[in-house]
């Protein structure tokens, strides 16, 4: 990853115009209302902290970004674009990976195949460079795999070695760092974290995050979102906070300032 | 961590003296005739297998020819040849023979399908059968070349295929299963009211010709040998196999073999990584269906005989527990689980009745104590024997 160009250079980071602006979405399943009415504003090069007791609309707000779900009213604009209704395959294309709440690993694979499944824009599909030139193919996956060796090198030099091993012999840690690099190998120009410590001990959480502060430096504006819920974390990595309870905003800001807020004392009531 | 219960690897020599073995074992087998005989070779073989499996030589050879893929190829291919050699007059034997080498090509088809793509696919038999009978009516009807027939049975049972698109597309539940049930039995019944296509007595397939020579006529070697017709047909399937075996093979070490574990194993991951859910199901199932009608195409050449019968339901079922057995996804357990369900029913009258019962128990008893089957597949190598990284 490193010797990259920047990610973002486009016209409206330029201009200071937010990365992403989400404008009245709202998405309900049956009757919970999951996100109601959010509005968000993402700039770019930014860390941002979406926090919010269990059932605020986290994830959600993740999966109707990314087209899983498509929102029941509301719009989303990234990067000048009007992505509202956009397929998963679209939103990926148009710059914006991520990762899951409960790792979504293909677990048979290698750790490189993992990694190569978030490469797909980057390799050729054709159904006659795969089968039938295999010159052109083999030099194509040398260097796939020397920019994967790269990027979890960043995470975990040891496991850099190790990329044609199987992902389900691998303890948590080392899945979600994959997970992280599977996201990253694409240069998309906004990240989406959603909650990469979960079964991970403190000390293991320093580290992933030190790294992917350290990942960030390296891409020069990489913009990221990162759902948590250890606050010192928070504190720590974040530049913006948005705080969501039952799917609404309540709070926004930076961490000092969300955490004196009444609204969200009151929702966390004793977590924080 | 799962290198410390590998055996370790066995010298090629052992490998060699493996391959001439089982080579000597199946000319045995399909030699005898007693039944007492065949019972007693079938029970010492597996005997063997388990003291070999427990002293760890099975899998340490297993490891040798892994890592040895070149090897390995080279002596399955003198093994056929062994073995057809072997036989070289004898019709009954090199039917069997040419037979469990296109079960083994429609299963590659099928394991395009289910191995990678997580394809159900339960009318595998009816897309072999589209192929057999493309061979009989282009053959009898046309002047299309043999060679050229056998890829238009492949191209046919693609393009028949196609109207199962729609519910293969639908993965939720069990649908895609259902519906391929039900053009497994409706081609079935297609099939014996159309008289077109010669009602329940089917048709005759006219021989394969190639160059003007008939392949229906025995080679005369000197004035001695007379090679069985059945000879020249297995030389034909022999390099059809390979090609499709190399073209299996170069799907599941590309990206599009990434491509298809990709979409089996986590659907909605994969389209947040802009893989095209729907391209990549469509191309396995054609690619598959292809396959398969390729070796129908040769099947009823070879026979010289379509009929119904041939290509009911549960002969599908036949060619999912064959992949089911040999290990899915894993392209050389096809061969040996093709070798089990064909050779031994036939070769044990005893069972014949009750061969699908057989195969039934046989495929719960995989699923429920080695799910992975007898040979599971391992992690992809794009180059294995390739001196990279
Ligand atoms: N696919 C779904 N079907 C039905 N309800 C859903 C679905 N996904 C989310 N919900 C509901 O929407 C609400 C928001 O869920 P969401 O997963 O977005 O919360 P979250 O903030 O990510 O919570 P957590 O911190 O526990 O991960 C919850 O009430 C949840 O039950
Ligand atoms: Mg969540």
């Amino acid at each position: 990853m490193t010797n990259q160009p920047p990610a973002n250079t486009t016209a409206d980071a330029a201009k200071g115009k937010p990365l992403l602006m989400a404008r009245g979405l709202t998405k309900r399943f049956g009757g919970v209302v999951a996100l109601n009415e959010l509005d968000l504003d993402l700039n770019v090069g930014e860390i941002l902290g979406l926090i919010g007791p269990n059932g605020s609309g986290k994830t959600t707000f993740f999966n109707v970004t990314t087209g899983i779900y498509a929102p029941n009213g509301g719009t989303i604009e990234f990067d000048g674009r009007d992505l509202t209704g956009f397929s998963p395959q679209q939103v990926y294309h148009a710059g914006i990976a991520r990762t899951f709440q409960r790792s979504r690993l293909s677990l048979p694979l290698s750790i490189f195949d993992n990694i190569m499944i978030g490469n797909h824009m980057r390799l050729t599909q054709g159904l006659w460079f795969n089968l039938m030139n295999r010159r052109a193919f083999r030099q194509e996956y040398e260097k796939s795999f020397e920019t994967a060796r790269a990027l979890v090198k960043i995470f975990d030099p040891p496991l850099a070695d190790r990329l044609d091993e199987p992902v389900a012999g691998l303890p948590m840690i080392d899945r979600r760092r994959i997970e992280i690099c599977r996201a990253l190998i694409s240069q998309p120009k906004l990240l989406l974290l959603d909650e990469p410590s979960a079964g991970m001990t403190h000390d293991e959480t320093a580290q992933l995050m030190d790294d992917i502060l350290h990942v960030r430096g390296e891409t020069d504006g990489l913009t990221i979102v990162i759902v948590e819920h250890e606050m010192g974390v928070i504190e720590r990595i974040t530049n913006r906070c948005v705080v969501l309870n039952f799917g609404s905003k309540i709070a926004e800001g930076t961490f000092s300032e969300i955490s004196e807020d009444t609204e969200v004392k009151q929702a966390y009531l004793g977590i924080e | 961590m799962q290198d410390e219960l590998k055996p370790t690897g066995k010298p090629l020599w052992q490998a060699l003296i493996g391959a001439v073995l089982t080579t000597v074992y199946l000319i045995l087998l399909l030699k005898v005739e007693e039944q007492s005989e065949v019972i007693g070779l079938l029970a010492g073989g597996a005997v063997l297998l388990l003291l070999l499996t427990k002293t760890g030589h099975l899998g340490g050879i297993g490891n040798t020819l892994h890592s040895r893929e070149g090897a390995l190829n080279l002596l399955v291919i003198l093994g056929t040849l062994a073995i057809v050699g072997f036989f070289y007059e004898d019709h009954f034997t090199l039917l069997l023979i040419a037979t469990v080498m296109l079960y083994v090509l429609a299963t590659l088809g099928l394991n395009l399908q289910f191995g990678f793509a997580g394809v159900l696919n339960f009318a595998g038999a009816s897309f072999f059968g589209i192929g057999a009978y493309t061979a009989a009516v282009l053959g009898a009807h046309t002047a299309v070349p043999s060679l050229l027939i056998i890829l238009v049975g492949g191209v046919m049972a693609a393009l028949i295929g196609c109207v199962l698109l729609l519910p293969v597309l639908r993965t939720r539940g069990h649908y895609a299963a259902v519906v391929t049930i039900a053009f497994a039995l409706l081609f079935k019944t297609f099939l014996e009211v159309n008289d077109i296509l010669g009602g329940p007595q089917g048709l005759q397939v006219p021989s394969m010709k190639v160059f003007g020579w008939d392949f229906n006529n025995n080679v005369a070697l000197g004035d001695s040998v007379e090679l069985s017709f059945y000879f020249s047909y297995i030389i034909v399937i022999l390099l059809v196999l390979i090609a499709a075996f190399v073209l299996v093979r170069r799907v599941e070490r590309s990206w599009i073999g990434l491509n298809l574990d990709a979409l089996r194993l986590d659907e909605t991951a994969a389209s947040c990584f802009g893989l095209n859910i729907v391209r990549w199901k469509v191309t396995a199932f054609l690619l598959g269906n292809f396959l398969i009608g390729i070796a129908g195409a040769l099947y009823g050449m070879v026979g010289g005989f379509v009929a119904p019968t041939s290509f009911t339901f549960a002969d599908s079922l036949i060619l999912v527990s064959i992949i089911l057995l040999g290990g899915i996804g894993n392209v050389w357990g096809l061969i040996v689980a093709a070798a089990i369900v064909v050779i031994v029913p036939e070769k044990l009258q005893a069972i014949q009745e009750y061969r699908f019962l057989l195969f039934g128990g046989l495929v719960m008893m995989m699923l429920l104590f080695r799910p992975e089957g007898l040979l599971p597949r391992s992690v992809r190598r794009y180059f294995p024997g390739g001196a990279e990284r």
